[in-house]
């Protein structure tokens, strides 16, 4: 399954290996990736697992639902054009080297 | 070749009163009988326990359906004890409109409106509790602390009047408690219902409510034609009777948790920034709504078994919330823990719609009693309520002792 490299906030980067099937809040709360706080659990209910995807991924990844998307207005730290809910992002091995930035708030 | 054999059938009744005291023995028993239990006295029902297969029957509303009920009661094939409700107890496509319109009213950015005024409730309640205690010896922890605050709160957001209130107790012991048998705790707390009920109804009535509070936003979605006329008094009944009793035992069972970990207090007074998630760990840790059941529309497997069409699927979030196949050490309390993934607000796209709210009060409760209680000391025996669906609390005696 893919690699995947979280940006933090400071700039330091931080690489893994997700395991399959599951999305990016979930691969970056199992490795215990700071910034994501993901209070809901995955139900894009809560906007506290907001990313901002690398530009050169934001046309590759499927676009966000309506829900997804409501609540991208409700995030700690300005919504940005290519932020998500990783909690929506469900990785794919063509995500093989994907990049994304961690806000500075996330509440 | 008959798959159901595979699954083991316990003798367990889920609503016997020995189990809704203390149920996490009847949860260790399921989760190591298997992913999938049958249990002897309800034929109809296959129990999932662990974390896993909870999580995943949550996330598949096309194969296990709110339609039928999210009670023991199959709706399809007998008649409920009250009308369904419109909101939880709805599939897509319905379902997306009006979950739409409550999940805009409730969201964070709403949430972040109210932020101020839920914090400055907290923080008189908290004073007249440090007062009573100081004068009294002790305080009631439900009846002074948790039930009183999301009863003046929630209310208010939704734009109620003040009298009557504690008719929102009744219903809601009715409503949670109609989700199991028709048992002696269901016929108990629905003595009333007929009154409560008209009471409910006429309060919900659009002109009863504040203009600009939740309520009243539901008429608005109404008006603007993204729900029915019909149906905005049912949701406004919704919140009243999901928003209440849920997060006065959510407050009550954070209470109890503290109180029996002084160390973990010891951490939150230190660093009162520590509330939401002592408040998350207390979900996981002593789950509020113990049950909910979805209902398999046809012939279909969880973990490899075959389950047949229409059979009641019982979810037990407070047993996957101390699975430890998911949680290291999952029986105590750990303030710094991260629990994300607990199931005690549900998951996907039934999960609690007003789960910000519930957590700003949670938070704002703890942190209030951070900045001003040095300790708290249990004063006495607690006492529970019992109830079908919800674990509660009747009675928590404490000693707050002031910083």
């Amino acid at each position: 399954m893919p690699d995947i490299t979280f940006i933090h906030f400071d700039g330091t980067e931080q690489g893994l290996e997700a395991p399959a099937g599951v999305s990016v809040m979930q691969a970056a709360t199992a490795a215990g990736v700071a910034g994501i706080v993901a209070e809901c659990g995955g139900s894009a209910m809560c906007a506290t697992c907001h990313v901002i995807v690398d530009e050169a991924w934001a046309d590759k990844l499927p676009a966000p639902l309506s829900n997804e998307l409501e609540m991208l207005e409700c995030t700690a730290t300005e919504r940005q054009p290519t932020s998500r809910l990783s909690c929506q992002i469900k990785l794919t091995a063509a995500m093989q080297w994907l990049v994304v930035r961690i806000p500075e708030r996330q509440q | 070749m008959n798959d159901a054999l595979n699954i083991p059938e316990l003798d367990i009744d889920p609503y016997s009163t020995e189990n809704l005291l203390d149920p996490y023995p009847m949860h260790r028993r399921l989760r190591e009988a298997g992913p999938v239990v049958r249990i002897t006295p309800y034929p109809n029902v296959v129990v999932c326990s662990r974390h896993a297969e909870v999580h995943a029957v949550f996330n598949d509303h096309a194969t296990f359906i709110s339609g039928a009920g999210v009670g023991l009661t199959n709706f399809d094939t007998e008649t409920p004890f009250r009308p369904k409700s419109q909101i939880l107890e709805v599939d897509p496509p319905f379902h997306t409109q009006t979950r739409t319109v409550l999940s805009r009213i409730l969201s964070p950015k709403v949430v972040m409106q109210i932020r101020a005024t839920f914090t400055a409730e907290a923080e008189s309640l908290v004073e007249r509790c440090v007062e009573k205690s100081n004068s009294q010896g002790e305080i009631d922890g439900i009846h002074d602390l948790a039930q009183p605050y999301p009863l003046k709160v929630f209310p208010d957001a939704v734009g109620l009047g003040d009298d009557g209130r504690e008719n929102l107790l009744i219903y809601g012991d009715m409503i949670f408690n109609s989700m199991g048998p028709r048992n002696e705790l269901l016929a108990k707390s629905s003595a009333r219902v007929s009154e409560v009920t008209a009471w409910i109804m006429e309060r919900c009535r659009r002109e009863n409510l504040r203009p600009g509070g939740f309520g009243d936003q539901i008429y608005q979605a109404a008006d603007a034609g993204e729900i029915t006329h019909e149906l905005a008094p049912m949701l406004v009944r919704s919140f009243l009777s999901a928003g209440v009793d849920t997060t006065i035992n959510g407050i009550g069972n954070a209470l109890f948790s503290l109180a029996h970990h002084p160390d973990a207090y010891a951490k939150l007074h230190a660093d009162p920034a520590l509330a939401r998630p002592a408040f998350e760990e207390a979900l996981r840790w002593e789950s509020t709504v113990q049950t909910f059941f979805r209902t398999a529309v046809r012939d279909c497997e969880i973990a490899g078994l075959a389950i047949p069409e229409n059979t009641k699927v019982l979810c037990m979030l407070s047993s996957a919330n101390r699975d430890p196949l998911k949680w290291p050490e999952p029986d105590r309390y750990e303030i710094d823990r991260r629990p994300s993934g607990h199931m005690a607000l549900g998951s996907g796209i039934h999960g609690c719609v007003g789960q910000a709210v519930a957590r700003l009060e949670g938070e704002v409760v703890l942190a209030a009693l951070a900045k001003r209680v040095k300790r708290i000391e249990v004063a006495g025996v607690h006492s529970r309520r019992l109830n079908n669906t919800l674990r509660a609390l009747e009675t928590l005696p404490l000693r707050l002792v002031a910083a």
